[in-house]
Order: structure tokens, then sequence, then C-alpha cells
């Protein structure tokens, strides 16, 4: 679409049609924003409160919800767990991802359609239905509760995607770059690293955001495989405060605060990229 | 410094797709050699073969008297600029021509002075901190070429550099090109598919078609001998009119014969044209080695009727048919043509180039390669 929606200077009804645009993009985000700003609102009012007025503002700042949770309830491991799990797995995914998309965009042998194809399959399949033949193979490779069991399946998980993204985007990149590094003096590595994986740094990023939330928001691997409260990442973490009976939920609250910290911040600081490489293509 | 040779040099593709076929250039020295031909012609294969990004299957290639067959492009002290410029766009220009001088961990001073001189020899210190986005075509092409200069290599590679480029900015790279070529005294090999920038950069042209190698030679000795029609055909513009004649031999004078007129061979022809004597040949003329006959002379002309008139202002380009066959003439622009009018070409015959009906090649003593023996 094409269409100029500047509002200065329109006519009467163009006028209308951009402010009803406007207005609903308003209430999608509200749509979008209330719920959050109420888990972050809940998470200073004590249980009582939530229940008896779940729209009030709370009476005052406390921060005594989120000193219980991450001390006394032992987030501070969760958390730490969940970061270093995901940062594991997404570093064994743009790395051999990124390399594979490499390898399938920039390299033409016999079997190379053959290989990328494989990678797509893993696309159509959905990881969580070969839980008991994972479940089987971690057991015999003695990985159960142990943080490299849901790691590797981190990466198994999100490498498909990120060659079909990667691979997309690099074959974009004219061969020629290729040659003028070769002849600059890059070994094949080289043109790797320093030219096709700075070019196509918005796509990293795009994938980085696309795979790393849904790996720090996993609850089923992790409470499949890390049994013992050590290894326990976030999502497994807050289970605890559902009870049989009751549900501690300022302090649900508290946590799922605290869990959405790092990938706001992962939105925050990737957006501008994550945006160039959604519409890379789409603008010349 | 440095000699490329190309010895029998081949490439065939998967499937049998012969690219180049029995290549063996030979360039001197300091020399700046142009590959031209029509697309497809293998040209910018060949020149991917001597930078080592493609493999050579057949034949050998020295630089500088060694085999470099199986030498990476990186060892081979080689220079190349692409037709779309290849500069790395996270990088900002400097950052451009330095990084090959980077990746060969020359010293950080020594690269700042390569490529600050590399700047100022073509105007673009000004530029240096930009990223290649922020570049006009005919900068980035600068640049890219800046990028060459500061590896200081035995050999310049320039495929199609300028064919990016509008008209005037062209021009006028074209003749900055030269200029660096005369100053940095270095041998270089260019590709381009415009015969007019193989005629007025190269001091040898290399024509090729179809992956063989028609002919080499300087521009002028390639203007005024070419070996065959298609030389003939594809070096000057507009180009060489082809007519189709019969020699025959009236009285003891050999003629050609095209039917609507006949034209006596010149003295220096007679001999060769002899033995095609009750055979047709191809009358090969230049646009400009037809002046038009003023006053009407009868004998040893050609007459055809105006079809299109170009008036370029210092020359006319006269489009002319004879009963049968299309011609070209550039004229002075004294007289104004219209179309329909009857002409009289008076064409120089001592010009004149006869090529065989079949093998297409001159009739006339041509040499292959200006310089072999």
């Amino acid at each position: 679409m094409t269409t100029d929606l500047r509002f200065r200077g329109s006519r009467p009804a163009r006028k209308a049609l951009i402010l009803l645009i406007e207005l609903a993009f308003i209430a999608y985000a509200l749509l979008i924003f209330y719920p959050l700003a109420n888990m972050v609102l809940s998470s200073f009012k004590s249980t009582r409160d939530i229940l008896r007025a779940p729209f009030s503002l709370p009476s005052s700042i406390d921060f005594a919800n989120y000193a219980a949770v991450w001390i006394g309830k032992g987030f501070a491991r969760y958390f730490l767990n969940s970061l270093w799990i995901t940062a594991a797995s997404m570093v064994l995914v743009l790395l051999l991802g990124s390399m594979a998309a490499y390898g399938v965009s920039r390299y033409r042998f016999r079997l190379s359609t053959l290989v990328y194809m494989i990678f797509l399959s893993g696309i159509m399949l959905p990881l969580k239905a070969a839980i008991i033949p994972l479940f089987i193979i971690m057991k015999k490779a003695g990985l159960m509760d142990n943080p490299f069991s849901v790691i590797l399946i981190f990466a198994a998980m999100g490498l498909p995607s990120t060659v079909f993204i990667l691979s997309g985007f690099m074959k974009s990149v004219p061969m020629d770059l290729d040659n003028a590094a070769r002849i600059d003096g890059c070994s094949d590595w080289g043109i790797y690293w320093r030219i096709i994986m700075p070019v196509v740094a918005p796509a990293v990023s795009l994938v980085t955001i696309y795979n790393a939330v849904p790996i720090w928001n996993d609850f089923f691997f992790p409470l499949v495989f890390l049994q013992s409260d050590r290894w326990k990442t976030l999502p497994v973490g807050l289970t605890s405060f559902f009870g049989q009976y009751s549900t501690n939920w300022s302090l649900l609250f508290t946590g799922l605060s605290i869990a959405v910290l790092p990938v706001l911040f992962l939105y925050i600081f990737m957006s501008k990229y994550f945006i160039r490489g959604m519409t890379a293509g789409a603008v010349k | 410094m440095a000699k490329v040779e190309l010895m029998k040099i081949g490439k065939v593709y998967e499937g049998n797709v012969r690219a180049v076929d029995d290549a063996n250039i030979t360039i001197n020295d300091k020399e700046f050699v142009v590959f031209v031909g029509p697309s497809g012609c293998g040209k910018s294969t060949t020149l991917r073969m001597i930078a080592g990004l493609e493999d050579i299957t057949e034949g050998d290639l020295f630089i500088d008297g060694k085999k470099v067959n199986d030498v990476p492009p990186k060892d081979r002290d080689i220079a190349m600029v692409f037709q779309n410029y290849a500069l790395y766009p996270h990088m900002t220009v400097y950052e451009n021509m330095a990084f090959g001088l980077k990746i060969r961990k020359l010293p950080k001073a020594e690269i700042e002075q390569r490529v600050r001189e590399a700047a100022r020899i073509l105007d673009i210190e000004k530029l240096l901190e930009r990223r290649p986005k922020q570049l006009s075509g005919g900068q980035r092409q600068r640049v890219a070429v800046g990028r060459a200069i500061v590896r200081n290599p035995k050999v310049f590679l320039f495929d199609e550099p300028l064919s990016n480029l509008d008209a005037k900015l062209r021009v006028q790279m074209r003749a900055e090109l030269i200029e660096l070529h005369d100053r940095l005294d270095a041998t270089m090999i260019y590709v381009t598919h415009d015969q007019v920038e193989a005629m007025t950069m190269g001091t040898k042209i290399v024509v090729m078609r179809d992956g063989k190698v028609q002919q080499i030679g300087s521009p002028l000795y390639l203007y005024n001998h070419p070996i065959n029609k298609f030389v003939a055909g594809f070096i000057g513009s507009p180009p060489m009119n082809f007519l189709n004649v019969k020699v025959i031999e009236e009285g003891g004078t050999v003629m050609i014969d095209e039917g609507s007129f006949k034209l006596k061979v010149a003295n220096e022809h007679v001999a060769l044209m002899k033995a095609y004597v009750g055979k047709e040949v191809s009358f090969g003329i230049r646009p400009e080695d037809l002046p038009y006959a003023e006053g009407g002379s009868v004998t040893n002309v050609i007459n055809a009727k105006v079809t299109v008139v170009e008036p370029l202002g210092a020359e006319i380009h006269l489009w002319a048919s004879t009963p049968t066959q299309p011609l070209v003439a550039r004229v002075p622009p004294h007289h104004l043509f219209k179309i329909g009018d009857a002409v009289a070409f008076n064409p120089v015959m001592t010009k004149a180039i006869f090529f065989d009906r079949d093998t297409e090649l001159s009739i006339l003593p041509v040499k292959w390669d200006e310089q072999a023996n």
C-alpha cells in the first residue's frame, strides 16, 4: 500500500479515517500494555489487596515482595539459571546456525539443497512431540538433571528457523563482496566473520529475539529434564507459587515482573535492528 | 614489475559448457590491456581466472614468470575493481581501503599513510569517514579504485567498472583511469563490452567472442587491420559496412560487382583478389571512407538512397541503401540531405577490406597478434 496517510492538509473524510486508524492502534496498544502494567502494579501489592481491589493502584511502593521472591524464594538462582542456559543456547544457535546458513548460501555442492531441506524440515516438526525419544536419549547420555540436556534441545529447536532466515539474508549479499574480501586476503572464515556476519547483523538480531524469547519462556523442557531445585529456571520456579489450595498472587506477579525484564531489555536494545531485519527488502 | 601470460587457458564448466577456449595472451609490464567483446564472450571469466576467483580448467597462467594456477587470489599480488564496486557496507571508506592491509597485518602507521595517499590521488580525502551508502556512484567507484591502489599490487584487474555510471561520469572516470595508469605505471587488465572504452583506454586490446580470442593488438591496428568480420564490425562506431559483392575481371581489371554498382579494386589489393575472381566476397568499408561524390561522377561510385539522416553537429551519419543492401556513411555537415535523396558515394578503395564469405576472415594479410612473431 502506497496510500499517503498524512494528516495535515487532508480532506475531512480522510482525516476521520486517519483518526480512526490511530484510535485502533491506541486501543491495541492499551490492550497489550494494560495486563503488563497491571502485573507490575500488582507486584507491589499484597495478595489480600489484589483480591480485594484487583484494578487499584498499590498503596505504597514497597519492594518487600521483590526481596521475598529474590532471596526468600531463591529466584536469584532461577534467574541466573535461566540467563546462562538461554545465553548458552543462543550462542550455539547463532554460531552453528549462521555457519550452516553461510555454507548453504555460499557453497554449491551436490548435496547442498538436501542439507538445506533437512534443516528446513525441522521447522515442521514440533519438538515437544518427540519428548519420549528425547527423554530416552538424554537418559542414555547421562544428561538427566543436567542443564546441557535443555541447552542441546534448545539449540536444536532454534537451528532450523535460524538457518532458514539467515541463509535467505546471506543469499541476498552479492558474491562480489566475498570475492573482494578473498582478493583482499580473507580466508573463508574471515569472509564469514568479518564481512558476511556484520552485513547480516539486522537478521542476526532478528533471529536472536525470535529464538531467545521462547527459550527464556520455555517451561516444558526444563520441567521434564531438570528435576533438582538448583537447576530450575524461572518459568519452572514460578510454579512454586501455585499451591493446591491457594495461589500466592503477589509473589507470582513479582516473579513475573522479574522474568520479563531481560526480554524487555533485549527488545529495547535490538528493536532498531530487529525492525530493519523484519522489513529488509520491503523498502528500497 | 609484472608480466601476465595466459597459455592455452580454457574454462569448462560442469555439463561441458565451454566459457573460454585456448586463450593465448601475453600482457607485458605496465600495459593497459582491455578485454572486449559482447556479453557472454568469456572476457569476465578470463579476468576472474587471472584473479583466482575461478579455477583454471585448461592451460597455464603465469604472473611474473611464476605459474599461479593453484595459487589463491590473496597470494597472486593482484587487486580487483568490481562492476558493482563491492564495497563493504558496514565499514567506512577508510576501513574499506585499509581492510586488505589490515588483513596482511601491516603496521598501523603505514596503513594510515597509504590510505591517505590513495585518497589524495583520488580526491576522496573528505569522504574517508563516510559509509558506502552515503556516497554517489562516482564516489563509490573511486573508493573501489582506492581500495585497489593502497594494496600496491603487481596487477590491477577491472571488471566493467564504469558500466553502472551515467554517460557523463563514465567519460570523466575513463580519463581519470587513463591518468591513473600513467601515474602508477602498473599493469592493468580491464574488461568491458564497450568498444569506445576499449579504444580510448587500452594500449592493447583483446577482442573475444564465444570464448575465443579473435585478435590482439593496439586500438588502431585492430581498427585498420581487423582479422575477421566480427572484429571489423565490433570495433568502430557506427560499425563498418559489409556489402555482399562478386569479384569479377573485366578487360584485365579486377572489380567488385554488387549488382547495382561496380568498383575498381585498389592496386595493392589486386594480386590478392585475383584468387577470388568469380567468387562472392564481403566488401567492408568504414563509414568515414565513404565520401559522397559531388557533381555526380558516374564511374566507381555506389548509388544509394538516403533512409535516415543523423546530424551530430560536427558530422552527419547518413544511413542509405543500395537497391538491396544498407550502408552508413560519416560525412561532413556541409550538405543537408533529406530522406529519399539519391546519393553517390565514392569509396576510398585503398581502405577497403575484403572478407572471405565462408570463413569470414580478412583476405588481406593481417596478424592475429600484432606483437607476436
